[in-house]
């Protein structure tokens, strides 16, 4: 079974903070770190990477472009 | 369920799907955590990036928080004076007409003292493209009252709310400009979710290439936040700008270019606006 995957790469340095891309997550993938960056801010990460469809709907929406996103199709083996 | 991936295995060049366009500079933008500006930088950086005009695009930039807009895009750009920017637009048009230009300006910039150059730009029918950031306020200055701000809207200079009785009506330049005969193409969206960073993203492109009509101006208004200039948090500025903003400033095409082609083969025009044909069904991501 083919299943899509994908994965996101925040340049952490460089977010500010805005939660636009945690709202704008389909799939809930995103929250707000606890510590900041050098800058103060809180940043974006992935806490749900597994739930990551690769729609780059954050990295449009992100202010800053500070997410890239990739895509893979994978192969689910069902373990009985 | 095994995965027989990683996330490891995913970060690879060959599945990439979404990058920051190379049509933007590395540096990092001044704007307040949330702006539009940033947004709707990067989709006209896009735009050029995708259309494959880089070197052959001359930005003009405002006055207003997007006036370093040519730190941040790494095309030919020109800064002009407050509200100038039209007129020194149409100089630089008339005398590159190959060129692709366009203004980049604030709702202060634009509706407020550059007025006059806007009008008289969009009447008598320039071939650029005018990107007007709608946000309701000067946001570079502190927050002042703009000709943009919305009835009883609280801004540094009207504490209480703008008082239309006292303060007149707010302007709606792009309603204004399509009853023009020299616009052909005028349009309002926003960058502030997805589907409509998806459709902001589409009127640009469209605009940049209906320059290639010579039918005049091609005018997008983008209503965006100020989330400094409002008091509020950027969240909290998306869901005022949706639920306050967009019921007086609405979403959408207000005139699209009436298109008479010669149907010559190899045609530069007609090629260009089969493409144009072609995008409009679908969304490039
Ligand atoms: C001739 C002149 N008058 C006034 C100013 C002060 N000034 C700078 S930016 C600005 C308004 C900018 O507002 P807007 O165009 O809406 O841009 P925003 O910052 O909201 O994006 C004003 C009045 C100036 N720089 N030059
Ligand atoms: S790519 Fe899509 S699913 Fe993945 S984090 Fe971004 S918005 Fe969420
Ligand atoms: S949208 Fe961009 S800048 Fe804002 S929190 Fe997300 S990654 Fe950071
Ligand atoms: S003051 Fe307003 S318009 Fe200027 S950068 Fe900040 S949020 Fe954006
Ligand atoms: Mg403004």
């Amino acid at each position: 079974m083919a299943k899509v995957k994908g994965a996101i790469v925040v340049d952490f340095e460089k977010c500010k903070g805005c939660e636009i891309c945690v709202v704008s997550c389909p799939a809930d993938v995103i929250e707000m770190t606890k510590e900041v960056n050098a800058k103060g801010y809180h940043f974006a990460y992935a806490a749900k990477p597994d739930d990551c469809t690769g729609c780059a709907n954050c990295a449009i929406v992100c202010p800053d472009g500070v997410i890239t996103v990739y895509k893979i199709k994978i192969v689910v083996e069902k373990i009985a | 369920m095994a995965e027989t991936s990683s996330s490891n295995d995913i970060v690879r060049e060959e599945n990439l799907v979404y990058a920051k366009t190379k049509v933007l500079t590395d540096n990092v933008m001044h704007y307040c955590p949330g702006c539009g500006h940033g947004t709707t930088h990067r989709l006209v950086a896009e735009v050029i990036e995708e259309l494959g005009i880089q070197s052959d695009t001359i930005g003009v930039a405002p006055v207003g928080c997007s006036v370093l807009m040519y730190n941040y895009m790494d095309i030919d750009m020109q800064e002009a004076a407050h509200g100038r920017a039209p007129a020194l637009a149409t100089a630089i048009k008339r005398l590159l007409p190959e060129k692709y230009v366009f203004t980049y300006q604030g709702d202060g910039d634009l509706a407020a003292i550059g007025t006059s150059e806007t009008i008289h730009a969009c009447n008598r029918g320039e071939n650029f493209t005018i990107i007007f950031i709608n946000n309701g306020i000067y946001g570079m200055t502190g927050g002042q009252m703009a000709p943009t701000t919305l009835p009883n809207m609280k801004t540094s200079t009207s504490p209480y709310g703008r008082d239309v009785k006292m303060m007149g009506n707010p302007l709606k330049m792009t309603e204004l400009v399509a009853t023009l005969p020299g616009t052909c193409f005028v349009t309002r969206q926003s960058v502030h979710s997805p589907a409509n960073v998806r459709k902001a993203r589409k009127a640009i492109k469209k605009a940049f290439e209906y320059q290639n009509l010579k039918q005049g101006i091609s005018f997008v208004e983008i209503v965006s936040n100020c989330s400094s200039g409002w008091k509020m948090t950027p969240l909290q500025s998306n869901e005022w700008m949706v639920e306050n903003m967009f019921p007086f400033y609405p979403l959408g095409d207000i005139k699209i270019p009436e298109v008479q082609v010669e149907q010559k083969e190899g045609d530069v025009l007609h090629n260009s606006l089969n493409q144009i044909d072609k995008d409009s069904k679908q969304v490039k991501y």
